[in-house]
């Protein structure tokens, strides 16, 4: 027997597999299979119970669960063959795809163009400075969530939090609604990671102190956690001696970052960007291997779901493309990172077969007020776009049109300008 | 001349976060609000100086459900100090599934005149 095939497989179910699957649909592409390990659709956000998903999409404030179930009944209006509890654990150049589940077990199927929507993964690793030995009460925070959220398990009652991003701070909230005493959060740099209205609404309206270039140096506990020391950083982020705070906690949250998922990416050969761990692509959202996309955090980490989306649909959308036969693999120009700039995506344009307008994505490097970006061709300045206020906790859109590359033959440079 | 004061929010309103600044005359009286990139900074920046809402999400346990606890949320915003008592409101709920996204789990929850909310169907 020959091995199936399949016009499009999209892996992972979450925000961006979701909209990828109904974009790909809606632009004629009806021979789509999409494959998520967990046992329903919708990802991470099954577990995000709070509001704020969806404003720019939907108009309203969504929690993460009902923004997953508006997707999903569009899914459902779609022919899309959805495989659950199903997880892919090969992936090759040529786009041969194995996939297990408890009702098939083994299965290789051969798709016409893949799409890469895996989501992403905590960091944990080496977050804290102590050498051996994790007593029981060390959890990453999106761990705590979804014991938490879903199978309403509390993890502990006298907490402390190592990382000022957005999950860290809206777990110090849902812990302190759930009755837990938050004793305050550290984070090793000099500014948070997460979104000014978390800082307010998560930790000042209930009197959480922010603990701004400290960092977790001990932890302490035999079975279970007892207490955690927390010591001021230099500026080279080293630990200060003489500035150690002890603070007797049952549990230690690590919300530390989060790192694109490339498992099956690096399996295939794709190219991985350095800064965001996640694929190389193009601006239609191929990877470096023809015929395979990547979108959402898988890609590149995001912090507001509806980007997710838009990004699932872009993929969505150049694979149905791919399959028709209507998209080339001409990496023609090159953007890279200039001053300021910590990354910025796609690495390439393909300027034959671009859109008339597309937007460039990029995350800066510092905090700073009354800015330029700047897009430059070489020595000539492109385009530039004046900026209030920018910080590396939000993902900056830089639109592009066609005509603005017209005549651009060298590599392209974004980079952060004063006024 | 009387002294101004001003005070400096951080919208939470959506995730551009504007710094609102509200400047106050003596008695307390709103001079002026700026740096709201929108009309829902000013409202905010009004209600905090007067009577802070937020919403509120939350779970109740339920019953034949995939996971063991459902997620909800509220029809509206309530004042701030009373998130513990709605919080207590939901600790000994229990539902059965199947429930739908948008069904009312409590109704007039603490007498505050808003609903507690399915935030999904389960
Ligand atoms: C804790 C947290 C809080 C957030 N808060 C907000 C917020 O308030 N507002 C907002 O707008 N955004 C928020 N975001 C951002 C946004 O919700 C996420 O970035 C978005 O939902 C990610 O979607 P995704 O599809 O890329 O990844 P995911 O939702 O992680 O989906 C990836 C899916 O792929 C599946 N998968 C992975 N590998 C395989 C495999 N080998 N085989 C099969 N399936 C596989 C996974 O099971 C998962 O379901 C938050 C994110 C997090 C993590
Ligand atoms: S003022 Fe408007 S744009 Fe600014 S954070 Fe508030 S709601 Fe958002």
């Amino acid at each position: 027997m020959g091995v199936i095939t399949k016009d499009i497989v999209i892996i992972g179910g979450g925000s961006a597999g979701i909209a990828a699957a109904v974009c790909a649909y809606n632009n004629g592409c009806k021979d789509i299979l999409l494959l998520e390990k967990d046992a329903e659709l919708g990802g991470i956000l099954l577990q995000c119970i709070h509001n704020g998903f969806g404003l720019h999409r939907f108009k309203e404030e969504l929690a993460g669960p009902a923004y997953a179930q508006k997707w999903v009944e569009m899914l459902d209006a779609t022919d899309v063959e959805v495989k659950t509890s199903t997880t892919v654990i090969h992936l090759s150049a040529d786009r041969l795809i194995t996939y297990v589940n408890p009702r098939e077990g083994y299965v290789t199927i051969k798709a016409g163009a893949v799409i890469l929507a895996t989501g992403c993964r905590e960091r944990s690793r080496g977050a804290i400075a102590t050498p051996g030995f994790r007593p029981s009460g060390v959890w990453t925070a999106g761990t705590a969530q979804k014991y938490i959220n879903m199978h309403g398990y509390m993890v502990g009652r006298r907490v402390f939090i190592l990382g000022s991003g957005d999950i860290g701070l809206i777990m110090a909230r849902r812990m302190t609604l759930e009755g837990a005493k938050v004793l305050g959060v550290a984070e090793i740099m000099p500014y948070s990671n997460g979104l000014p209205r978390n800082i307010k609404q998560c930790l000042d309206d209930f009197d959480i102190p922010l603990y701004l270039s400290h960092t977790v140096t001990d932890i302490k506990g035999h079975d279970r956690l007892s207490s955690i020391t927390i010591s001021k950083v230099d500026e080279n982020l080293n630990p200060i001696q003489g500035t150690e705070t002890d603070f007797d906690v049952d549990t230690l949250l690590m919300s530390v970052g989060l790192i694109p998922d490339t498992a099956l990416a690096t399996e295939a050969g794709i190219k991985l960007h350095p800064k965001t761990k996640g694929a190389v692509v193009d601006e239609h959202m191929m990877t470096s291997v023809p015929g395979i996309f990547a979108c959402g955090n898988g890609l590149h980490v995001h912090d507001l779901v509806d980007f997710v989306s838009l990004e699932g649909e872009e993929a969505g959308l150049s694979a149905a493309k791919y399959v028709k036969g209507e998209l080339t693999h001409d990496k023609s120009l090159e953007i890279t990172a200039g001053e300021g700039v910590s990354y910025v995506l796609p690495t390439y344009i393909d300027t034959k077969a671009m859109e008339d307008n597309t937007e460039l994505k990029l995350r800066v490097g510092y905090n700073a007020r009354n800015v330029r970006i700047v897009l430059s061709c070489g020595d000539r300045q492109i385009k530039e776009i004046n900026k209030l206020r920018i910080a590396p906790s939000e993902m900056e859109k830089f639109p592009i049109s066609r005509d603005e590359l017209s005549g651009c033959t060298q590599n392209l440079t974004i980079s952060v300008k004063e006024q | 001349m009387a002294k101004d004061v001003t005070k400096t929010y951080t919208c939470i309103v959506c995730p551009r976060g504007c710094d609102v600044t509200a400047t106050l005359d003596e008695s307390g009286g709103i001079v002026s609000i700026d740096g709201n990139f929108c009309p829902r900074g000013e409202t905010y920046v009004r209600n905090e100086l007067t009577h802070p809402m937020r919403q509120l999400t939350s779970t109740v346990a339920i019953q034949g459900g995939i996971y063991a606890r459902l997620p909800v949320i509220l029809s509206a915003e309530i004042p701030k100090e009373k998130m513990t008592d709605v919080m207590n409101a939901l600790k000994d709920v229990s539902v059965n599934s199947p429930v739908n996204r948008g069904d009312v789990i409590i109704s007039n929850v603490c007498n505050l005149g808003v609903d507690v909310l399915a935030s999904r169907s389960m």
